[in-house]
């Protein structure tokens, strides 16, 4: 072993007969790797287990899906999913509308200021619900307060974070600027060059922020329910009461359709990325 | 020379380049920079630079990293703004004219396709641009791919290209809006030795085709000597020189451009009365003046400006020959670490072996002399020797 580190022109490994001596030091991170994962996995994966357990329990002891199929006819379901369906679609709707463009001015005008961005973007994590609450209040139209729609720039506030982070990613992983340079020597003005150029090559990262913002509204419930507008989140909450294992049903559901949105993200871009190398390793 | 829809049927049936018609459409269009200025904060990166230059005519800036060049062109192209100055083309300032408006074609160094678009599609998004319609956009996107060799290619995508395909993607890209200047950003740089060659004769023989007015920007003298009517050396924001690559390295203007253009030896001399004296003999001085008789300089001397012949008692021992076909490269070794590189016929090298003695002497012909250089400069001279020596 120790000719080898001496010698890096010296045979390699296989050829010496101390193969055995190596591979005990290779294994030792894997095996961590998968201590670590397992235990993450346990963590995550118990209380999924428990949930499911319980909404697949019959009233005599056996397994039954009679609460998943029950979800959609209990009261006050339809409209409380209902809402948020239409809250999910307007606020990711708005936060693509201010985020994409604000992310793309700040890498291509200040990108110094971007770690200045990194920080304003965290604070609706650090700033307590109430306070953004009253802040959105103060500056939100007239026509909207009283409505169920003003929540959705609510929403916007505290999607902030994990959008920005998105898309801001995305951008770092392409020459933005050469592209809008490239784009505008063509003749494209900035909205065309934004709608066609960047637009479509941040489509994984577009993607990836839609999915946590309608992931974030399907789940939250405190604004929700200091605004006491009945979201699926707060119905989740209130049904309790009534029917624990339909509410429960409905809390995995909401899980799994998340869970399914992200994985048909990662495959997606797994696709493009493996097309892209055999491409690549064609010519 | 400006694209538009009620333009030569050659134009609309997307003959760009495809024959004798691209030369009379290749009027060109006459680019003049009038004193530009450019700060970023304590670097001047354009120094009151002016330029002219005419209809059709290929012009290389060539410079040092941070020389402005780069700059110069972004600021012709309307990607940065200037400090002072005039950006002038066909007699219209575009002193506010965004780059959209410019009807420059530019290819950037890095590769500048759009990935979510094929071949095809990128070279015609400037037509798109400019409100040509699908089939005739997608004719001519065509027929300008067919003039950089990748019509085959046409809908392939970026990723699935190689960097010298790209670049001449880019290229056609930039020519398919028919440019009234076209803009060349190190398009070669990022490509191996081979491709880069091919791309540059292909760049070539098409500016020369299409005569398109082009800026080119490198810090390659190879490619700016081989492929541009005139080069401009630039240094510190301003032009150092602009001529025909020759005359650049026949009669470089100053000592900066002298040895920034081809090899250049420098030898300790001292001024006397008609000349200068360098390596035991007298010669003229092309940069005259300045100089009092007995004062010690640098004489520039370029390799085939140096003659050697073997001699038992010469100052200098060979170190190395270099074959260069007609030419062979000999690297002498003169007293006091000083290294210079001689360069003549091969067949009167035959006989020459690494380790005999010669005799170097300057051709009678004008030199240039600039003042010593830094010790930096000097330990640099003495590596190169120690260099020679160990081989």
């Amino acid at each position: 072993m120790v000719a080898l580190i001496e010698s890096p022109v010296g045979p390699r490994p296989a050829d010496t007969g101390e193969q055995d001596e190596i591979r005990p030091r290779r294994r030792r991170p894997r095996i961590w790797r998968g201590v670590v994962l397992g235990l993450a996995g346990v963590y995550f994966l118990i209380p999924l287990y428990a949930a499911l357990r319980f909404a697949l329990g019959g009233p005599t002891g056996g397994l039954t899906f009679a609460a998943f199929r029950s979800i959609p006819s209990q009261l006050g379901f339809s409209a409380a999913f209902g809402l948020s369906l239409r809250l999910a679609l307007v606020t990711t709707v708005i936060t693509l509308a201010l985020m994409v463009p604000t992310a793309v001015f700040v890498h291509l005008r200040f990108p110094q200021l971007r770690r200045l961005f990194d920080g304003i973007t965290i604070l609706p994590i650090v700033i307590p619900p109430v306070v953004l609450i009253v802040g959105v209040l103060q500056v939100a139209p007239t026509f909207l307060k009283g409505t169920p729609y003003l929540l959705a720039l609510e929403y916007v506030v505290l999607a902030m974070p994990f959008a920005y982070r998105s898309l801001d990613s995305g951008l770092r992983a392409m020459d933005l600027k050469t592209l809008v340079e490239a784009g505008r020597s063509l003749g494209a003005r900035s909205i065309s060059t934004l709608l066609r150029v960047v637009v479509p090559n941040l489509r994984s990262a577009i993607l990836s922020a839609t999915v946590l913002t309608v992931a974030l509204v399907l789940g939250e419930y405190t604004m929700a329910t200091l605004d006491q507008y009945q979201t699926f989140s707060v119905w989740i909450v209130y049904f309790d009461a009534d029917n624990a294992r339909v509410s429960v049903a409905a809390s995995f559901m909401a899980l799994i359709v998340t869970w399914v949105l992200l994985m048909v993200i990662l495959s997606f871009d797994l696709r493009r990325t493996r097309r892209s190398v055999q491409a690549k390793e064609a010519a | 020379m400006k694209f538009s829809r009620s333009s030569s049927p050659a134009r609309s049936n997307g003959k760009v380049g495809g024959g004798e018609n691209v030369g009379e459409q290749g009027a060109g269009a006459k680019v003049e920079l009038r004193n530009l200025k450019r700060r970023f904060g304590s670097t001047q990166a354009l120094d009151g630079l002016t330029l002219t230059i005419e209809p059709g005519e290929f012009v290389a800036l060539l410079g040092p990293s941070g020389c402005g060049k780069t700059t110069a062109l972004r600021a012709l192209a309307g990607f940065e703004f200037l400090d002072a100055g005039r950006v002038v083309v066909d007699g219209k300032d575009l002193a506010g004219v965004p780059a959209q408006r410019r009807d420059m074609g530019m290819v950037f160094q890095s590769y500048s396709l759009f990935p979510n678009m094929n071949a095809l599609d990128n070279v015609a998004f400037g037509l798109r641009m400019r409100g040509v319609g699908t089939t005739a956009r997608r004719e001519k996107a065509a027929s300008v791919l067919e003039l950089v060799g990748l019509e085959s290619e046409k809908e392939k995508y970026p990723h699935q290209m190689s960097g010298g395909q790209q670049q001449r993607v880019a290229l056609a890209r930039a020519l398919a809006i028919e440019p009234r200047v076209l803009l060349l950003d190190e398009p070669l740089s990022a490509l191996d030795a081979k491709v880069r060659l091919q791309l540059r004769d292909q760049i070539k023989l098409l500016q020369t085709r299409l005569r398109i007015t082009t800026l080119f920007v490198t810090h390659d003298q190879e490619e700016a000597l081989s492929m541009a009517n005139r080069v401009c050396v630039m240094r510190q924001g301003r032009l150092e020189q602009v001529d025909a690559p020759a005359v650049l390295y026949s009669s470089p203007a100053t000592p900066f451009v002298a040895e920034f253009v081809g090899i250049m030896n420098r030898l300790p001399g001292k001024i006397v009365p008609g000349g200068v004296e360098v390596l035991g003999g007298v010669v003229g001085i092309r940069n005259g003046g300045g100089h009092a008789d007995g004062s010690a300089v640098e004489v520039l001397v370029r390799p085939e400006g140096l003659t050697l012949a073997p001699a038992a008692d010469g100052r200098g021992i060979v170190m190395t020959k270099t074959f260069l076909g007609s030419t062979t490269r000999v690297t002498v070794l003169l007293e006091g670490e000083l290294a210079v590189q001689v360069d003549r016929p091969s067949d009167d090298t035959a006989n020459l072996e690494p380790g005999s003695a010669v005799q170097v002497t300057v051709l009678d012909r004008e030199v240039m002399v600039a003042e010593s250089r830094s010790g930096a400069d000097d330990a640099s001279q003495a590596w190169v020797a120690a260099a020679a020596k160990q081989s």
